[in-house]
């Protein structure tokens, strides 16, 4: 199964395809895609992400091999649902996108094994984790201007059950730009997996049900700027739109 | 967790290298590799949620623990690009927080291991914004089984607190609840399992660990 999260009519509805390109709120209304406004589709707690997780990309950024997983935590105040807006501040030279698997925590987990890392996933979803390199500073990389902005972590659109994702080690990637394909990747080429992951992280923290791990980018990132549309896609997971914006739509710069 | 008469989000943020001894302890490391130069922006870290409860536990292979004492602010209202002179405006609070770290010497791209460890964040106790009339004039005390190992004043921070304040919500809004750490003094007191650790800072209170 697979959900979403939207807001229509004036209160938040969970809500699931339809099968003919539409929605089925749960209680009973269909509605399309483009009247409603398209949440996360669920609550993130602690936003895990990864850097440089793709050997590909590890490569284009010019990085040698790595100790252990390189992770850094974003802010939930960064998180947008589907087909949301997100700002790019004028005078920026270098922002992009990034489409990575997102893994869903569905039951706490501490000092996990790899082998049972798998059975504490409720789910999927696709994540497009943007960065605005020309704010990349030294200290503590990646910081916070450039990776936890406001709009800078799109989720969605569905929260697709683990047990609909047989092999999440097996996935292909896409992102487009204005219908371009930019980027392309599968994460059979993770360099730290999944079950990796969540053992690596849960031998020192506890990971709660909400929690989420943004699992890294494969190779294929250029710059984006207002007025494009990026769609990132997930095979099995879905296709997440966003769209950049200028300041004036934020009231910046003004 | 409510904390009357706020409710905190579980949201906390910390900054480093924003107390002036910070930087003066790296020197001319500061401008050397890896880092080339000192901070532009406010160097930012999340203190994840599973920080905030339980003990705090010196892991197996370390000898001590780091304690940053840290003055932190309790946003009231959503703050987005505030200006410095109405941004303590949206302060609801203060409270301590004791920044946990395994300690570290490269602030490069360190581990989140050094900092979000179960247990890592100690907070409390949470005081109303008038408690305090003036954040950027508050004494900060650390003791480690009574004996003061630590003194140092909220004047000294390089961005003074309502101008941090603008400067993280130019690019990250601020939720009613999130919490702010203004930064630490260095170098940072540390201590071994078995030890009591007390941050005292003026106006706010007194929060007491033990490190187990």
């Amino acid at each position: 199964m697979k959900q979403a999260r939207v807001a229509f009519s004036g209160a938040i509805h969970t809500a699931e395809s339809d099968g003919r390109g539409g929605l089925r709120l749960a209680d009973g209304r269909h509605v399309s895609e483009a009247e409603v406004v398209w949440l996360s589709p669920f609550e993130p707690g602690t936003i895990v992400a990864l850097g440089l997780n793709y050997a590909d990309h590890a490569k284009e950024l010019s990085f040698g091999s790595q100790e252990e997983p390189l992770v850094f935590l974003k802010g939930p105040g960064s998180v947008i649902g589907h087909r949301g807006v997100t700002r790019r501040p004028a005078g920026v030279k270098f922002m992009h996108y990034e489409c990575e698997l997102a893994v869903v925590i569905g039951r706490s987990a501490r000092n996990v094994s790899r082998a049972d890392a798998l059975q504490h996933v409720a789910g999927y979803c696709v994540a497009n984790d943007y960065a605005i390199r020309d704010y990349l500073e030294n200290w503590y990389r990646p910081n916070l201007r450039v990776k936890s902005r406001d709009g800078g972590t799109v989720l969605g659109p569905w929260l697709v059950d683990a047990s609909d994702v047989p092999n999440p080690g097996n996935l292909d990637l896409r992102t487009y730009v204005n219908g371009k394909l930019v980027q392309q990747g599968n994460t059979r080429d993770l360099i730290t997996d999944i079950p990796g992951l969540i053992e690596y992280l849960s031998s020192f923290m506890t990971l709660s049900a909400g929690d989420v791990i943004l699992t890294g980018t494969p190779e294929g990132v250029v710059n984006v700027n207002e007025g494009d549309e990026v769609i990132c896609e997930i095979e099995g997971l879905g296709r997440l739109q966003n769209t950049l914006v200028s300041d004036a739509v934020f009231g910046r710069g003004i | 967790m409510e904390v009357a008469p706020y409710r905190l989000s579980g949201h906390v943020y910390g900054t480093l290298m924003n107390h002036r001894s910070a930087l003066q302890l790296l020197g001319a490391a500061a401008n050397a590799a890896p880092y080339k130069a000192a901070p532009v922006a406010p160097v930012l870290y999340v203190k994840p949620r599973n920080t905030l409860t339980g003990p705090v536990v010196v892991p197996a292979d370390v000898e001590e623990l780091e304690i940053g004492a840290c003055l932190g602010v309790v946003i009231g209202r959503t703050a987005c690009a505030l200006a410095a002179d109405t941004a303590l405006d949206f302060v609801a609070g203060y409270l301590i927080v004791n920044d946990v770290s395994v300690p570290h010497s490269v602030y490069y791209r360190p581990s989140i291991r050094f900092k979000a460890r179960d247990g890592f964040c100690p907070t409390g106790p949470v005081v109303p914004r008038a408690a305090v009339p003036n954040p950027d004039g508050l004494q900060i005390r650390v003791f480690v089984d009574g004996e003061l190992r630590q003194s140092a004043s909220t004047s000294e921070l390089v961005r003074p607190v309502a101008r941090l304040l603008a400067d993280v919500t130019d690019f990250m809004t601020l939720s009613p609840g999130d919490v702010l750490a203004v930064g630490a003094a260095a170098p940072a007191p540390r201590a071994r399992a078995g030890q009591k650790v007390a941050i005292e800072i003026d106006g706010v209170g007194r929060l007491e660990t033990s490190f187990t």
